[in-house]
């Protein structure tokens, strides 16, 4: 049979968003994907669908969204990377699978494409919804790209992540990145830094699979390797059994959380631009840090001292790196499309130090960057 | 001198947590022993269970195993199968799991052909949250959610199975030891979605609030006497079956299995 033409696409392509994402994906390591049809998250399904029995991967869809989520941890379980899409209301079923993968610490990648309750339009209405929309105490990496090169990029470091941290990683896309094309640079395959789960290396009866040295993520076994890890959601102690022992709970979840707090500096991916000397910042995330970046530029045109933190990695909140900026500026400003919700969070650690400024669209649609720019010289 | 099958439980885990003279007790006794003369190599075997009586016995077998999620095992149990279709798949549920929070997992993983055995406990209520009504208990039923009897029909899981697409089921009670131990061997060895469903007592709701049989071994009494062979329902009426368990091999055909049909898939797209 005739390989197919886009078999191996390496340089410079012009893609869709959400194809971006699955071949960031397949280049990662991805080697299973369960999905559910949802807009406009359907393509990165159907782009799975099409390349995963190419590259020895599996793909299945399932009857709904929980059904994926499991799955996914099932196949992770099993020792392969995997991945599930879906978009915002979609994501809401998930959450108690995502519970489970965070209590078991099973490495999965989670795309959420944001839309508008029920319509097909652009949001950062699930901001908040990424962050703390599971049960149980946890902490959260989400990576919220603004082009469809970042798609690529980033889908590639939330596997790596999700295996080095073994916790759920959320891609969180949004409607207008995912449905648009754009010229993109795809490397070749043995050019990509890929991340593995560790493994562990003591004989199966010496194992304890929740017991973690410095970093405190436990090595992983797969089914099969001859293990035979539990793997519940109940409190467990490191050997994985049940315990009802709350002491054991307590540092259980210390672990777990800790594990991602520990590590903001290398979890945490951000750009600067003309902060050095500003006056204003603008903080801003996803398709809103494009917009943002035009309009600080044409304030500095204006000899308005504004600059932008563009943050990719959106969860967990880099607290230190905002305390920085706020005690280096008078102002900031936080555009987003939704009623307004990270500016909280900014706002949290600013507090007393600069003044912080919500500016929300919750139109369906992202700020002009004229938009922004009245913002800044509102404060100004 | 130890007894030989406790190999197959994890250190530490006795006692366990059923109530004297419970279903799943004896189910996961008989696992053990299905499982111990198929020689079946448990570093392969993953145990998936969920929440509930008999989802909890996945924590005490010394093998792979999933606890903790209630109804979502067959989910678990594709993605498991689709990245390492080495592994053998054993589900152990509760009529709750099986029946109503996990109903559509149930038939869309029987539709698919699925290689994995499912074993229900049916004990005809949530037992563990306090003996409310499930998708099993029969009409006219009192439990603590119907208080004034149950007016909803209970499933007939095996003939739902069936049409959705099982490729060997069975039913038998906690009363059938022998049956039941061949029946599991079956199941494990069958490759196709394999579906067992076993009438189980549960002296602590079930059997006490509805049967009003506080005694383990009158439940089993009782068990028994109202288990009919295909053979013998051949021969009876159609209200006179509604009161009896129907036991015995339902179905038993080799159809391709989704993990089969995947390798058939993969031969047409090009392997880098």
């Amino acid at each position: 049979m005739k390989p197919r033409e886009y078999e191996r696409f390496i340089d410079f392509q012009f893609i869709l968003g959400n194809h971006a994402i699955a071949e960031g994906a397949i280049a990662a390591g991805c080697r299973f994907f369960a999905g559910y049809p949802i807009t406009p998250a359907s393509e990165i399904a159907e782009r799975m669908s099409e390349r995963l029995p190419d590259v020895g991967g599996r793909f299945i869809q399932m009857e709904d969204e929980l059904g994926s989520i499991y799955a996914v941890i099932g196949a992770s379980l099993a020792g392969a990377k995997s991945m599930t899409a879906t978009a915002s209301a979609g994501y809401n079923y998930m959450q108690e699978g995502i519970g489970y993968a965070i209590a078991t610490e099973t490495p999965i990648v989670i795309v959420d494409v944001m839309r508008l309750r029920g319509a097909e339009q652009a949001t950062h209405a699930d901001i908040m919804q990424v962050r703390w929309g599971a049960s149980g105490d946890h902490e959260m990496i989400v990576l919220a790209p603004s082009s469809v090169q970042e798609l690529f990029d980033y889908t590639i470091e939330a596997f790596n992540l999700s295996e080095k941290y073994r916790n759920p990683v959320i891609v969180l896309s949004e409607m207008t990145l995912s449905l648009m094309r754009e010229k993109i640079m795809i490397p070749d395959p043995d050019e990509i830094q890929k991340v593995n789960r560790t493994r562990p290396t003591v004989p199966p009866e010496e194992l304890l699979p929740f017991e973690a040295g410095e970093d405190c993520v436990p090595p992983m076994a797969s089914f099969g390797d001859g293990y035979r890890v539990l793997y519940t959601l109940n409190p467990h102690d490191k050997s994985g059994m049940i315990t009802g022992d709350l002491d054991i709970y307590d540092a259980l979840y210390e672990r777990i959380t800790g594990k991602i707090r520990r590590a903001i500096e290398d979890i945490v991916k951000y750009k600067t631009y003309f902060l050095d000397d500003a006056d204003i910042a603008v903080i801003a995330y996803g398709s809103e840090a494009r917009s943002a970046l035009e309009a600080v530029k044409r304030a500095r045109d204006e000899g308005i001292k504004a600059g932008l933190l563009k943050l990719i990695t959106v969860w967990p909140f880099h607290d230190v790196l905002v305390k920085s900026i706020a005690e280096q500026v008078k102002k900031i400003i936080v555009p987003e499309m939704n009623i307004g919700k990270y500016y909280w969070e900014v706002k949290r650690v600013s507090e007393c130090m600069a003044e912080v400024v919500s500016l929300p669209l919750n139109k369906g649609r992202m700020h002009s960057s004229s938009e922004i720019l009245n913002g800044i010289k509102g404060v100004a | 001198m130890a007894h030989p099958n406790l190999k197959y439980l994890r250190k530490g885990v006795l006692p366990h947590m059923f109530c004297p003279g419970c279903g799943c007790g004896q189910i996961l006794n008989y696992f053990i022993y299905a499982i111990d003369e198929l020689r079946l190599d448990v570093d392969k075997l993953v145990i998936i269970g969920g929440v509930g009586c008999m989802s909890r016995a996945p924590a005490y077998l010394n093998t792979n195993a999933i606890h903790g999620i209630h109804g979502r095992n067959l989910p678990f149990a594709t993605g498991i199968k689709l990245a390492n279709p080495e592994l053998t798949v054993v589900i152990l549920m509760g009529d709750g799991g099986c029946a109503a929070i996990g109903g559509n997992h149930l038939i869309q993983a029987a539709r698919r052909n699925l290689d994995v055995t499912v074993i229900v406990d049916n004990n005809g209520s949530y037992a563990m949250t306090g003996g409310q009504v499930s998708p099993m208990t029969p009409i006219g039923a009192t439990t603590t959610t119907t208080t004034r009897g149950n007016i909803e029909r209970p499933f007939d899981l095996c003939k739902l199975v069936e049409v959705a697409g099982g490729t060997y089921i069975s039913r038998w009670t906690t009363a059938h030891s022998g049956q039941l131990i061949n029946s599991m061997k079956k199941a494990i060895k069958h490759k196709g979605f394999s579906f067992i469903e076993v009438i189980g007592q549960c002296p602590t709701q079930y059997g006490r609030y509805v049967l009003r049989l506080r005694d383990p071994v009158d439940n089993l009494k009782w068990l028994r006497e109202n288990s009919v062979t295909l053979k013998q329902a051949e021969k009876m009426s159609e209200e006179k079956l509604r009161e009896k368990f129907i036991v015995g091999d339902f179905v038993e055909k080799d159809l391709p299995t989704l993990e089969d049909l995947y390798v058939d898939l993969e031969k047409r797209a090009r392997i880098n």
